[in-house]
Parts: structure tokens; C-alpha cells; sequence
């Protein structure tokens, strides 16, 4: 496919995607709107991060690309395969070999360092969305600081269930300022936000842009007497036998009958391949599923 | 042993090789060329022209071929292409007022400089199954008029001379670009209407025909509708001036609205504009009805309240390759926030049991 210019997007295009990703490390967590480009997948399917790794891309780049933890999951498989086809970059699994690592709704568990790039893909960027369907009052509320009806939504979810029935794009506030969807991700991936990496937040259709840089602060919104947790399934992998990552709830036969694995399989493979084995796991063998 | 779903690779490409197969059909029957659809069926090249922002009935055909007939599939196949072309300039504004009209109709008037020309339409075609077209196609040829010639007037233009009609701002001023800067609310009128042009043609005209039907009525007469040819200019840099780079197909209406005056306006006329690449007059007239709704605050009307009226509203979901890709994209795995549900709804039915529990027991 060398008739399109490296990694797809145009040198303009870029340019202009580039701005506003500097826009966007500038002020964490405001959302900067961009002249989102039609791409050859879907709106909702990723193209807000794929035209900011397409901004971000260099040839040397290692590509990692990952949907709810897992290399293998089909729009992984064919995002991974248009950078490949496109940009010509090297691809990889490996969580720590990769320089750029495309997610949607989860931040990988291992520890992310100061050399690798993080893009998020965004359905909806705006946190108060739900609660406010106008976009030009939403942007009034930011510009405004006026959270208080965010914090009413979680008062009255706490009145009426006992807690705060949130459980995934956990809204968070940057460096005391903006107000943020993290995405998707579960409310368990929130505390690592706080992270040495750069981390990029894409939404195509809804044209918005918007960054975290290295170490910036992120809260999850909570009350005192009512503290943010994060949740996990109380279970430990199947597999790999580990307690600390996300997992995954497989149903294994129609008796009901259910398992846990890793939602990060990278994580999961390394652990594996470290000779760590979980409760229904077999020991490791390279190049086994 | 339970071993993780792999392969999701092989599975894409298993799926577009039975997608290609399944787009050809039976290969006993002749296969569609990309010149039968663009000649045959124009209205759907037009559609997809229109809606994939970019005139070429040749790409246009070849999407729907390739999308197997699927036009909103056809419109994104063009739009992720558009993405990919140079753009070397702006061409000069088209002069509809010297179109080379097919059609040409006022339902306002009688008749007008210029005439009533019906041109190649449905309209007065009684719908009945022609079962002759199933066997052979062939038609004899249509009898041939002379050309009248010379620029065919708007009409809005006479009742402009009245001052009927209330008279839109002049401006050279650059218009925005949707395609190349993001939407920003409030719209102009000029974003609004290019918005409109390529918006899901289900969707204005469901806006229009609820703004027939009492939400924000604006009583609208076709004051008139005119298909033809234009001719493109551009100025190009190096020569100094502007010469033509092509025609191009447009449908035009202009709507006439009742308007019983204002805070601001006096009595008069008020139009609403429809412009669209191709011979799309249903698109054309919706979208000048809607055009019309969406004005209620220049013309210092009373918001209603009605769905038509709310540019945020129609601006932001009459993109069908916005919404197709939105509303299939919950066709992706949401397992990892599906989790995270079960979780709080199991600790939520935990804490509930545990609460009837203890009044049970109080």
C-alpha cells in the first residue's frame, strides 16, 4: 500500500492532529477539538486513536495494539494490521518492548515507563455527557469549573444503592482543574493513570482531543466517607494464578459453569512463560495458545 | 482445559474472502460493471455523491458496487477516500442562476421567465410494477425539444423586486470548512447548510416532515426547484485568472415560507435553501425546510421547542457515517466493562439481600 503517505494520514493532517495534541499536554484533561478525518474504519471503531497514533507514529516506532487487554481481539488484530500495511512499523505483543501501545478499555499491567506513548480510543469524550447532552453547555461547565451536577449524579447513586454505581469510564479530575473520561477502561485501571508514560485520549467522531502527561495528577471523583476502590472479580487467574490484574469471566459449559483469566493475555503469557501456573492452568509452552 | 479464543486473524480474513464471494452472487448470472451502475442507477450514484462529499459518478459507482448495493456502506467507502486526496484549491462559487436547467419548477407561480420544464421525474408516473423491464430494458427514444437557452431566472428573484421577501445578507467572506476544521457550535448558517448537504437523506427528510406535521411548522412552497448542469471555475494562481475545470450536476430549492413577522422582522417572505450534488430532489427539499427551522433565532422567532429547531440537535446525528459507526460499534467486544458491571451488580444485589435480611430480622 505504498500509495498513501507513511501511517495513512497526510502530512497536514498530521500537522494539525499534532497541534492539537501539544494543545492537549498543555492543559491535561481539556478536551481540544480537532478536524477529525474520515478513516477507512468505522467512527466508534477507533479512529480518534488511530489518527493520533498515525500523528505519533515514527518509522522506528514498536507497535502494540490491544482491545480490552488482548492483542488477539478481531478490531486489535485489524488495527494492528492497517499501522503494518500502512506505516511499515514493527509490531509486537510485548507490552515492555513497544514504544506505542494502542488501547481500548484498558491500560496494560505492567508498568509503563517514560519512553513508551500511550493512545486511548474514545467513544465519548465529554464526562458530563449523560448529564448534559448539549455540547455547548457542556463546554460552558468546564470553562466555568461547574462540577457540582457530577458530584450530585454520584451523591444520588450513593443515596440510592450505597455506592457509586460507576464501574467503568470512572470520571477522574486532572491536576485539580478539568474534569475527565478516562474512557472506558474499568474503575480498576484509574489509580494507574498516574503513570511515567505519555497518555494520548482520541475521539473521532466526536472531533476531541485531549492528554495527560508524565505524572500528572489524576483523581478519581469520590467523597470522603465514600472513597474511590477500584474492583476487580475476587478471584485469582485460572491461568497464571495472578491476583493483582484484571480478569475476565469465561463461561465454560452450559452449566453454568465459569473461569477467570487475565484480561491483559500479554501479562498473562509472561507470567506464564515465568512458570507461574493458576488453578486450571498447564504448564507453559512456547508457542501454545 | 479452557484455552483462549486465538485465531481472530485467520477469522478476518476467512470472513472477507466469504464477503467477496457473497458480493459477486451467483457467478452463472453476468457480473454488474462499474458503467452499467453509474448509467442505470444514477439516483444511487447521486445519493452517494452527495453524501460522500465528492462528485466523481465513476467512484461513486464502484463503491456501490463494492458495497454491495449498501449505499451508506458506498458513502463511507468514497468519504475514507476523500481523506486520502490532495486539495489544491477552492473553486470560484457556482452561478446557479445560469444553470443549464433539465428540470426546472415553481409551484408558486404559474409560470415564469425561464418556463416550467418537468424534465426526467417520477412525479405524475403512476407506480405500478413495469414487468416488461424484467425481461428487456430497451426504450424507445424520448422526443426531442429545442433548447430554449439563456439564463433561466430565480424566482425568488421577483418576489425579491417586491421586497416580498426578505433579502439575505451579502458576503464575501471564506465559509467554513466542515471537512477541515471541526464542528463549533452555534453553526453558522453557511456550516449549517454543509452539514446538511452530505447529512443522511432518512434524516432530513424525517426532520422536514416533522416540521410539515406541527413540530415548528414554517409553511413552506417549493418556490422553486431546478436541476442541471453548472459550470466549475477556479482561479488558478499561476494564470492569474479563473477558468473552468468542469460540470457538475446540482439540484436546487428554494423554499418560500410564510412569515407573519417578528420582534425584528416585518411581514414578509422567508426562504429556506437546499443544495445538493446530482439530481436529489427529495434530499434538496428537506434540507431547505429544515434549513428554514433551524433559522427561528435570525428571524427572531419563538423557539418551539421542536426537534428541528435544535441545530445541536440535527447538526450532530445527520451524519449516517458518524451514527453507522457508532450504533455498530457496541457489535465489538465490551467484555472488560461488562465485567466491571457484573461485579456492581452483584455487590449491589449483595447489599440489598443483605439489607431485606436484617429488617427481616429487626
Amino acid at each position: 500500500m505504498n500509495e498513501y503517505n507513511f501511517a495513512y494520514l497526510d502530512e497536514q493532517t498530521k500537522r494539525m492532529i499534532r497541534r492539537a495534541i501539544l494543545k492537549g499536554l498543555a492543559i491535561p484533561g481539556y478536551q481540544v477539538p480537532f478536524a477529525s478525518r474520515e478513516m477507512p474504519m468505522p467512527y466508534g471503531w477507533g479512529t480518534g486513536g488511530v489518527q493520533v497514533s498515525a500523528a505519533t507514529l515514527v518509522p522506528e516506532d514498536r507497535m502494540k495494539v490491544i482491545d480490552q487487554g488482548a492483542d488477539d481481539t478481531t478490531n486489535a488484530v485489524s488495527i494492528r494490521k492497517f499501522f503494518e500495511r500502512t506505516a511499515g512499523v514493527e509490531t509486537t505483543e510485548e507490552t515492555g518492548r513497544a514504544t506505542l501501545i494502542q488501547t481500548r478499555h484498558r491500560i496494560p499491567e505492567e508498568t509503563l515507563t517514560e519512553d513508551q506513548i500511550l493512545v486511548y480510543q474514545v467513544p465519548i469524550p465529554e464526562p458530563l455527557r449523560f448529564l448534559e447532552p448539549r455540547e455547548t453547555e457542556t463546554r460552558k461547565m468546564h470553562s466555568l469549573e461547574e462540577y457540582g451536577l457530577m458530584h450530585v449524579k454520584l451523591y444520588e447513586d450513593i443515596s440510592q444503592h450505597g455506592a457509586i454505581a460507576t464501574s467503568y469510564a470512572y470520571p477522574v479530575k486532572v491536576e485539580e482543574r478539568y474534569v475527565m473520561d478516562p474512557s472506558p477502561i474499568p474503575k480498576f485501571d484509574n489509580p494507574k493513570m498516574e503513570m511515567a508514560a505519555i497518555q494520548l485520549f482520541g475521539a473521532g467522531r466526536e472531533q476531541r482531543i485531549y492528554a495527560l502527561p508524565p505524572w500528572c495528577e489524576v483523581v478519581s471523583l469520590d467523597f470522603e466517607d465514600h472513597p474511590f476502590e477500584p474492583s476487580k472479580a475476587e478471584h485469582e487467574c485460572d491461568l497464571c494464578g495472578a491476583e493483582d490484574s484484571y480478569l475476565d469471566e469465561v463461561i465454560v459449559d452450559d452449566a453454568g459453569g465459569r473461569m477467570f483469566v487475565c484480561s491483559d493475555t500479554d501479562y498473562c503469557r509472561g507470567r506464564r512463560a515465568a512458570g507461574h501456573v493458576g488453578a486450571q492452568g498447564v504448564p507453559y509452552e512456547e508457542g501454545a495458545a | 482445559m479452557y484455552v483462549a479464543v486465538k485465531g481472530g486473524e485467520r477469522a478476518i480474513e476467512n470472513a472477507h474472502a466469504w464477503l467477496a464471494e457473497e458480493r459477486r452472487g451467483d457467478t452463472s448470472v453476468a457480473e454488474l460493471s462499474v458503467a452499467q451502475i453509474r448509467e442505470q442507477l444514477s439516483l444511487a450514484v447521486n445519493r452517494v455523491m452527495a453524501e460522500g462529499s465528492l462528485y466523481d459518478p465513476d467512484l461513486a459507482a464502484l463503491a456501490i458496487k463494492q458495497a454491495r448495493g449498501d449505499l451508506i456502506e458506498a458513502i463511507f467507502l468514497i468519504r475514507a477516500y476523500r481523506t486520502t486526496l490532495p486539495r489544491f484549491g477552492a473553486s470560484e462559487p457556482v452561478e446557479t442562476g445560469e444553470m443549464v436547467c433539465d428540470r426546472r419548477i415553481s409551484a408558486t407561480f404559474k409560470d415564469a421567465p425561464g418556463g416550467q420544464v418537468l424534465g426526467p421525474t417520477f412525479d405524475y408516473t403512476h407506480r405500478l410494477l413495469d414487468f416488461k423491464l424484467a425481461a428487456e430494458g430497451e426504450v424507445p427514444e424520448a422526443p426531442e425539444g429545442e433548447a430554449k437557452g439563456g439564463p433561466v431566472p430565480h424566482i425568488t428573484g421577483f418576489l425579491n423586486r417586491e421586497g416580498l421577501i426578505q433579502t439575505e445578507d451579502e458576503s464575501d467572506a471564506t465559509p467554513p470548512d466542515l471537512t477541515r476544521e471541526p464542528m463549533e457550535l452555534p453553526a453558522s448558517r453557511a456550516l449549517r447548510l454543509q452539514s446538511l448537504t452530505r447529512g443522511d437523506e432518512g434524516f432530513v427528510l424525517g426532520m422536514a416532515y416533522s416540521t410539515q406535521r406541527g413540530y415548528a411548522r414554517n409553511h413552506a412552497f417549493v418556490g422553486e426547484l431546478r436541476i442541471g448542469t453548472v459550470e466549475v471555475e477556479m482561479e488558478v494562481p499561476e494564470l492569474g485568472f479563473a477558468i473552468d475545470i468542469g460540470e457538475i450536476t446540482l439540484t436546487e430549492c428554494e423554499t418560500v415560507n410564510q412569515f407573519k413577522g417578528s420582534k425584528t422582522e416585518p411581514p414578509q417572505f422567508t426562504r429556506g435553501y437546499g443544495l445538493v450534488f446530482g439530481q436529489t430532489e427529495r434530499k434538496a427539499i428537506s434540507m431547505a425546510l429544515v434549513d428554514r427551522a433551524l433559522r427561528w433565532k435570525e428571524l427572531g422567532e419563538d423557539d418551539q421547542g421542536a426537534p428541528a429547531q435544535d441545530e445541536e440537535f440535527v447538526l450532530m446525528h445527520a451524519d449516517n457515517i458518524q451514527a453507522t459507526g457508532f450504533l455498530e460499534h457496541i457489535k465489538l467486544p465490551h467484555y472488560v466493562d461488562f465485567q466491571s458491571e457484573l461485579e456492581l451488580v452483584r455487590k449491589l444485589r449483595r447489599e440489598a439481600e443483605g439489607q431485606e435480611a436484617r429488617e427481616a430480622a429487626e
